[in-house]
């Protein structure tokens, strides 16, 4: 059991973890500093880290001249349309791999996960020659179903461990106490998996929103999300630091909040249940 | 573990996911494999309608035979290599740091993994204007503040540049991952140790990483299938110059850039065996875990 | 009325059968014990009856009617599980009540038979708590309570005890019992242990591998096992057998003497020993006692305190009337 730790050896480790987190952190903490200055202050020499005119300028431009909310919007809808057509795809899926598994179960898992393994780059010209075929490319829809495809996996590997940790036992209670198939999953299933539930659907939607092969391949003016946005501030113009901040700002500020929540369910997410 | 009717409702139920993959997986497979052995290339007038010229494995041949093949191979090593081992050996540290107790732990914690849900591009392009420029870059600005001369990362260093975004972006996984492994050792068995008599150093040696050994195994695993084919931190980067062009980006460019999708097709089959290869060992590891 | 009976029933697994065919009936009112050690397919044959799994041959009827293809939830049947199998989302008032609910009784009744149940099981002051909240025992009674309410034919229990630690266990085992008094039905118990069977038990069925060893009243199964399976399993501690020539002195190539059977001299005898480690419980003593000829250490029962030592040199008789005689292929000599 735990110890007594010394209050000086507390303070050095505090000290040190602090060093060590806020250099990880310092690029984040940079780019949003820097959003709030003008452009010749995002490249004072030295680098200001206080004492600059605060402003919120950078942002109406952002917005103004590229129409940031659009690209805001697609990938929104990318990203939550992948993920919840995914879930629901997912989830009758995944139930029945953890409570009625059979011989082939196991096969069945490893081969979906198999899939998540192909290099997106292999097949990346069938798939631009089937978007074309089928009017899909620059659209959202055909977005949102590879991306549906790409995280399909994921989902019901996720998906498929919440549902292994429910006992097979609560669920043989509520049939002999009456409750049919429909009450079973309505009253007793669906309560205690939406925690896993939405802790997959968590993990998804940050997934999609970064996704940044297929966005950036597969979508032009129209359909574009975030990704696709900051991209194309990769050929500067000029004096574009506080700018090109104040975008990557918007663009990683909804991801970062919901990754904090999401911290536990990443490591299950991305080692198939391997480690825990 | 169940009854007929409910496997018949459970069969129907896998349905959709089943088929769904199974096109996904398939259906670009084939025409991949299909292109690779053909003549391809649109811009010459080459179509699919007018019919494809058979040429064998000559579009596999010259694939490796080109003069970019070797470098890009490489490329491809140097970078996979060197971020699994910076956030594999920092993954660690990190690890056994965020376990000791401190103040703030939570917060430290939240500082340190934010890197993983910073998207692609808007880190690449972070890094390489924010931190790496050589005239307004934080680190211009920290060389000339030590009386150095700063460095032109993209162009003098691209490689390591790339390692460092890269690593940046999967050190906090690979953190995390270790530090749950670290957490579900046994706090008993290091006492035992303790009792036994093994100071610190042994006491990590002989218990906490051979406990760690398969996390530490998926962690490679898993980072490796992403990091053969990184994309977006190269494509905003370098483009692909300056040494810094991998198999993935190889194979991006001669299908998008010359067009070649015949040869594009032949080097996507390489790279499908490679991730393959990659995938079997992990699939195992996973496989086990299954059966418990 | 619960009177359940197995006609020719049997289980497979893909290509392994746990259960050959067997034949039982279960009397209206009795409370019958499933005994035996793990993977007897004890629990599968439960599991059958509630009908959690398909039986692969044969029929189950209760009260007469073909129930075999009837699902769980129409059988009228209770369970208690091992693991309790508590909604742990609901309150322990929502947990009794949700068979009710399924039953779509009315709310007023729903409360009064939850009341009830609360009020028999001791579990009134814990009605708005969730199960994470309650101690093991408290838990055991809520999925009691669970079943009760729903006033079934039948009650089945699959290990409910296993998860308690051992004083908790007594008390709950004389709850059991004290219910099946008052209720009056039919109750079918599965477990290990075959102190269990023996206390709780108005017919116990000891299972092996599948199969029926003995179907029998507790003393009847401690009085005459039918084979050496049973003679070793009930009984604590357990039946010594012996074989070899002393086991022919006796015209059987195996005998059984029961502990509490075997008396013990320092003068005369029929096996001469030596003292090994006694097991001092108060009201009884229990030596091992090495015997020459037997290869087992030979377990005696003596009550009360009795002053023998480590090492000390004995003479053991078993009393001719306790004998037990086993053939060559284990069955008891009549």
């Amino acid at each position: 059991m735990a110890r007594a730790v010394s209050t000086r050896r507390k303070i050095a480790m505090t000290t040190l973890a602090w060093i060590v987190g806020l250099v990880i952190f310092f690029p984040i903490f940079w780019t949003i500093l820097t959003s709030f200055k003008t452009e010749a202050q995002a490249i004072n020499n030295p680098p200001l880290f206080w004492g600059f005119d605060f402003t919120l300028e950078n942002y109406a431009v952002v917005q103004e001249r590229s129409d940031y909310m659009r690209y805001l919007w697609n990938s929104v809808i990318i990203a939550g349309g992948s993920t919840i057509l995914g879930v629901l795809v997912a989830v009758p899926a995944a139930w029945s791999m953890a409570f009625v598994p059979s011989r082939r179960t196991k096969d069945i898992l490893l081969w979906m996960l198999s899939t998540k393994m192909l290099p997106a780059v292999g097949v990346l010209y069938p798939i631009s020659l089937i978007f074309v075929e089928f009017n899909l490319l620059d659209t959202r829809g055909g977005l949102i179903l590879v991306l549906m495809l790409i995280n399909l996996p994921i989902i019901v590997w996720m998906l498929y461990t919440y549902f292994r940790e429910i006992p097979v036992d609560i669920l043989e209670a509520a049939r002999m106490d009456g409750a049919g198939l429909r009450e079973e999953i309505l009253y007793v299933l669906t309560p205690m998996a939406i925690p896993g539930i939405a802790s997959t659907v968590l993990l998804n939607v940050i997934l999609a929103w970064n996704e940044a092969f297929w966005t950036l391949n597969l979508t032009a003016a129209t359909a574009a999300p975030l990704t696709a946005f900051i991209a194309s501030y990769s050929s500067p113009e000029g004096l574009f630091y506080a700018k090109l901040s104040a975008a990557s700002t918007m663009a990683i500020a909804p991801i970062l909040i919901l990754g904090w929540f999401s911290q536990k369910q990443l490591v299950r997410g991305l080692t198939f249940g391997a480690v825990k | 573990m169940a009854t007929q009717h409910s496997r018949s409702a459970a069969r129907l139920m896998m349905t959709p996911a089943v088929i769904l993959l199974l096109g996904w997986m398939l259906v670009p497979l084939t025409m991949t494999l299909y292109f690779s052995f053909k003549r391809y290339l649109p811009m010459r007038g080459d179509s699919l309608e007018r019919g494809l010229d058979w040429v064998g494995f000559e579009n596999y041949v010259r694939f490796i035979g080109s003069s970019s093949f070797w470098p890009s191979v490489q490329a491809t090593l140097l970078i996979v290599g060197g971020v699994l081992v910076i956030t594999v050996v920092l993954g660690i540290l990190l690890a056994i740091l965020l376990d000791q107790p401190f103040w703030g732990q939570g917060i430290v914690r939240i500082l340190v993994i934010a890197p993983f849900f910073v998207m692609p591009t808007v880190s690449a392009l972070v890094w390489k204007n924010m931190m790496m420029d050589p005239v307004n870059g934080m680190f211009a600005y920290l060389w000339r503040f030590f009386g150095a001369e700063p460095v032109s990362w993209m162009s003098d260093a691209s490689v390591q540049s790339i390692i460092l975004i890269v690593s940046w972006q999967w050190l906090p996984f690979a953190t995390l991952i270790l530090l749950t492994a670290i957490q579900s050792l046994d706090s008993e068995q290091l006492e035992a140790a303790e009792m036994d008599g093994a100071p610190v150093l042994s006491r990590f040696f002989y218990i906490i990483l051979p406990h760690l050994g398969r996390a530490i195994t998926i962690v490679i695993l898993i980072q490796t299938i992403f990091l053969l084919s990184i994309f977006a931190e190269i494509f905003v980067t370098t483009g692909g110059s300056f040494g810094t062009r991998t198999l993935t980006y190889l194979i991006f460019q001669r299908v998008v850039d010359s067009q070649n999708i015949g040869l594009g097709s032949a080097g996507g089959v390489y790279a499908i065996i490679l991730a393959n290869i990659v995938a079997l060992f992990l699939m195992r590891i996973v496989g086990k875990n299954l059966d418990q | 009325m619960g009177r359940i009976t197995l006609d020719k029933v049997a289980k497979s697994f893909g290509d392994v059968e746990v259960i050959p065919p067997l034949d039982l009936t279960i009397e209206d009112g009795e409370f019958v014990v499933f005994v035996g050690p793990s993977g007897c397919g004890k629990s599968t044959l439960l599991r059958l009856i509630a009908g959690l799994e398909d039986v692969s041959s044969g029929e189950i009827r209760i009260d007469g009617e073909d129930a075999t293809s009837v699902p769980p939830a129409k059988r009228g049947l209770a369970m208690v599980f091992q693991s309790y199998a508590l909604y742990p989302h609901m309150s322990v008032r929502k947990n009794i009540a949700f068979p009710l609910r399924m039953a779509k009784l009315d709310a007023a009744e729903q409360s009064r038979r939850v009341e009830a149940a609360a009020d028999v099981l001791n579990l009134t002051e814990y009605l708005d708590r969730r199960p994470g909240q309650l101690s093991g025992g408290q838990r055991q009674r809520v999925a009691i309570g669970r079943a009760i309410v729903r006033e079934p034919a039948a009650f089945l229990f699959d290990e409910p005890l296993s998860n308690l630690d051992a004083a908790l266990r007594v008390g709950m085992r004389l709850e059991i019992s004290e219910l099946h008094k008052r209720l009056e039905t039919t109750m079918i118990y599965v477990t290990h242990d075959q102190v269990e069977a023996m206390t709780m038990a108005d017919k116990i069925v000891v299972l092996r591998a599948g199969n029926i060893e003995q179907v029998g009243s507790p003393l009847e199964l401690y009085r005459e096992p039918r084979n050496l399976f049973v003679a070793g399993f009930i009984g604590s501690p357990k039946m010594n057998l012996i074989g070899g020539e002393i086991a022919e002195k006796h015209g059987a190539p195996t005998i059984g003497i029961r502990p509490e059977h075997v008396t013990v001299s320092n003068e005369a005898g029929e096996w001469h020993g030596t003292v090994g480690v006694s097991e001092h419980l108060g009201s009884d003593t229990f030596f091992h006692v090495t015997c020459d000829g037997i290869e087992e250490p030979v377990t005696v029962r003596v009550g009360g305190e009795v002053d023998l030592h480590y090492g000390d040199k004995v003479w053991l008789s078993p009393d001719p009337d306790h004998l037990h005689r086993f053939d060559k292929a284990g069955l008891r000599i009549a």
